[in-house]
């Protein structure tokens, strides 16, 4: 296939496979270098890094920058807090998704356009960011790890994705079978249909989790206990407001140097704050695209 | 999960409940899909599907619904005695001190002008990236290519800015020395007014390019293969079955994609606008929705009813965006969303 193709190929032809490869390569390099160039920061010694030395690859690696990070009190209880709030709130969205998409997937579960509807609805008109402050600061959620899980736990794009998927996957046929054999629909739901369906649990899982450790604006309306601010809001006060408190950290050699404090931290941090959702992704990729695919494409 | 799972799995069930059929003495309806049964019966038939719903449905209610209703103190003046119900009513006098205030009319301009550039410049780049990728022949590359251009969707916006900031900077960043080694000067990019709308639409291409393209070669894989052997047997450069054969076979998911994303042009990228600004670049920074949190959450004295009216300004002008893209797009094509 591929030689009757080259031979087949024209001059102009032979001129776009070459813009075309160039193209992808020079703009697939100008995503690649800012990662590559933070990584090499995070593990070179600052001043070079300062100096302009390291440019690609590391200059002098030391992992000064990562024990800075560590010894960071605030960056270690944002983490474990974004660890819990992404695991658990993903739980959480998870469950709500599969539990909405499942009933609405059924063609004989009565009323099913309007309570359709009813999901379709806060997709176009939303109370706005006031409004929902309100109800959160009403429900007594306000400070407390609540009020990031359970607020906005559900997300409808989800629900219709993963309904598609229960429609197109789980046979109609399997329900009558299951029926006659006198499964009750809970039953069905938990022993039949979840085993099938981990593809787009998977898909959900990695949404929903990935979405909450990217996410700080939620906690910062909603938090004001510095002890359970997720790690994005650590980063934001880091990073980008640019305040480090040399009192956070505990080891004293590093203390020696705290003018050097705030870069040493800043290349470690974005690397640390990265690692999680990149880990995931790769793991999660093969379902991720089949799952997402059969969810809104065949919709 | 694999088809002989799915069967063992039938059977396992299957042999279990042949005893469990005959410990029973009533018999359910068999047929799922019974349409004839009266109202109450079919009610009564689904109750354990209404049970899964009910908790979605009351999550829903409290924090989708309840805050719809909460929109209601737009047309009051909100105090926190009176509440969301008991506040006295003013009618549009908040609309009223919005629309004159003399911040008005740049709010809005930033606010289309920002939006309107980042979606002429980010809409075709995920077609362009997935139509150069899908015309590779080399598989591991243009799955290399895809890894790394997803990447960047999976960092977040607090971590992309900080980047800028670190790579920007004018006196440490990597851009001075760049610029330094080829005898140019540093800019001072991030506090520039000028420079924000360029940064903001340019950083969230570069993080967004590439996980956009998916469904656009997902589109792109649907396309009858015949079509391009034809083309190909008639002496069609690549070109030209691009221009001819590709372009058309995606245009509807584009305009579905362009329409909803004029929908919601207004609202997103709200967090990192917020991230972005600062004190010096406020010119060009501010739109609605950081107006809205500084008047709203983010100030001494919160004005709710104030913030939330501006923020219903808002959704209106977000639907008559999405009525008209949707309109313009029945007339020059037959594909749009309703």
């Amino acid at each position: 296939m591929a030689t009757r193709a080259r031979i087949r190929d024209s001059r102009s032809d032979r001129i776009f496979t070459i813009w075309n490869v160039t193209i992808l390569t020079l703009f697939t390099v100008s995503v690649l270098y800012p990662l590559v160039y933070i990584v090499s920061a995070s593990i070179s010694d600052p001043h070079a890094v300062n100096s302009g030395k390291m440019w690609l690859w590391p200059v002098q690696v030391t992992i000064e920058g990562y024990r800075t990070v560590f010894a960071y009190h605030e960056i270690v209880t944002g983490f474990l807090n974004s660890l819990f709030y992404a695991v658990v709130g993903a739980a959480f969205s998870v469950s709500l998704t599969l539990l909405a998409a499942y009933p609405l997937s059924r063609r004989d579960l009565y009323g099913r356009g309007p309570i359709m509807v009813y999901f379709l609805i806060p997709m176009v008109f939303s109370g706005g960011m006031i409004p929902t402050y309100l109800v959160v600061h009403q429900l007594g959620l306000l400070n407390t790890r609540w009020a990031l899980v359970i607020p906005g736990a559900v997300s409808v794009f989800q629900v219709i994705i993963t309904r598609t998927f229960f429609q197109v996957s789980i046979p109609e046929d399997l329900l009558e079978a299951a029926r006659v054999d006198g499964c009750n629909d809970f039953r069905f739901f938990f022993r039949m249909v979840l085993p099938l369906s981990k593809p787009i649990i998977a898909v959900n899982a990695l949404f929903y989790a990935v979405g909450q450790w990217n996410s700080w604006f939620n906690a910062l309306i909603y938090l004001t206990n510095q002890h359970l601010f997720p790690l994005q809001l650590v980063l934001r006060q880091i990073l980008i407001l640019n305040s480090v408190d040399p009192s956070q950290v505990t080891d004293a050699s590093l203390l020696a140097h705290q003018q050097a404090l705030q870069d040493l931290l800043k290349y470690g941090l974005i690397v640390i704050a990265s690692i999680p959702p990149l880990l995931a992704y790769p793991f999660v990729q093969k379902h991720f695209v089949k799952g997402m695919m059969i969810g809104s494409l065949k919709g | 999960m694999t088809s002989s799972d799915t069967s063992t799995r039938a059977t396992t069930i299957g042999t279990r409940s042949i005893v469990e059929r005959r410990l029973r003495t009533r018999r359910r309806s068999a047929s799922p899909t019974r349409r004839k049964d009266s109202p109450r019966r079919r009610l009564r038939a689904s109750w354990q599907l209404y049970a899964l719903l009910l908790a979605p449905v009351v999550e829903l209610a409290l924090f989708n619904y309840w805050p719809m209703l909460g929109v209601q103190i737009a047309f009051r003046n909100y105090n926190p005695v009176g509440g969301i119900w008991g506040s006295p009513w003013v009618g549009l006098a908040n609309f009223d001190r919005f629309v004159h205030s003399y911040q008005f009319w740049p709010i809005i301009k930033n606010t289309l002008i920002l939006h309107g550039y980042e979606l002429i410049a980010t809409f075709p780049l995920p077609i362009m990236l997935a139509l150069a990728l899908n015309h590779v022949r080399r598989k591991a590359f243009s799955r290399t290519v895809q890894m790394i251009t997803y990447a960047p969707h999976f960092i977040s916006t607090v971590v992309v800015v900080g980047m800028l900031f670190v790579l920007l900077d004018p006196q440490t960043g990597i851009m001075h020395y760049l610029l330094h080694a080829v005898g140019l000067p540093t800019p001072d990019l991030l506090n520039n007014p000028a420079w924000f709308r360029h940064l903001y639409v340019w950083s969230g291409a570069w993080q967004s390019m590439g996980f956009s393209a998916i469904i656009y070669l997902a589109a792109l894989a649907g396309i009858d293969p015949g079509l391009h052997e034809a083309a190909i047997v008639d002496g069609a450069s690549k070109f030209k079955r691009i221009w001819h054969i590709d372009l058309p076979g995606i245009a509807p998911v584009a305009i579905i994609l362009l329409i909803l994303s004029m929908g919601s042009a207004l609202t997103t990228g709200f967090e990192k606008v917020l991230l972005m600004q600062n004190t010096l670049n406020l010119n060009t920074s501010e739109v609605i929705d950081t107006y809205v949190y500084k008047v709203g959450l983010g100030s001494q004295v919160p004005q709710f009813s104030y913030g939330t009216a501006i923020n219903v300004f808002q959704s209106v002008v977000g639907l008559v965006l999405i009525v008209a893209s949707n309109k313009i797009a029945r007339r020059f094509s037959s594909s749009g969303l309703w």
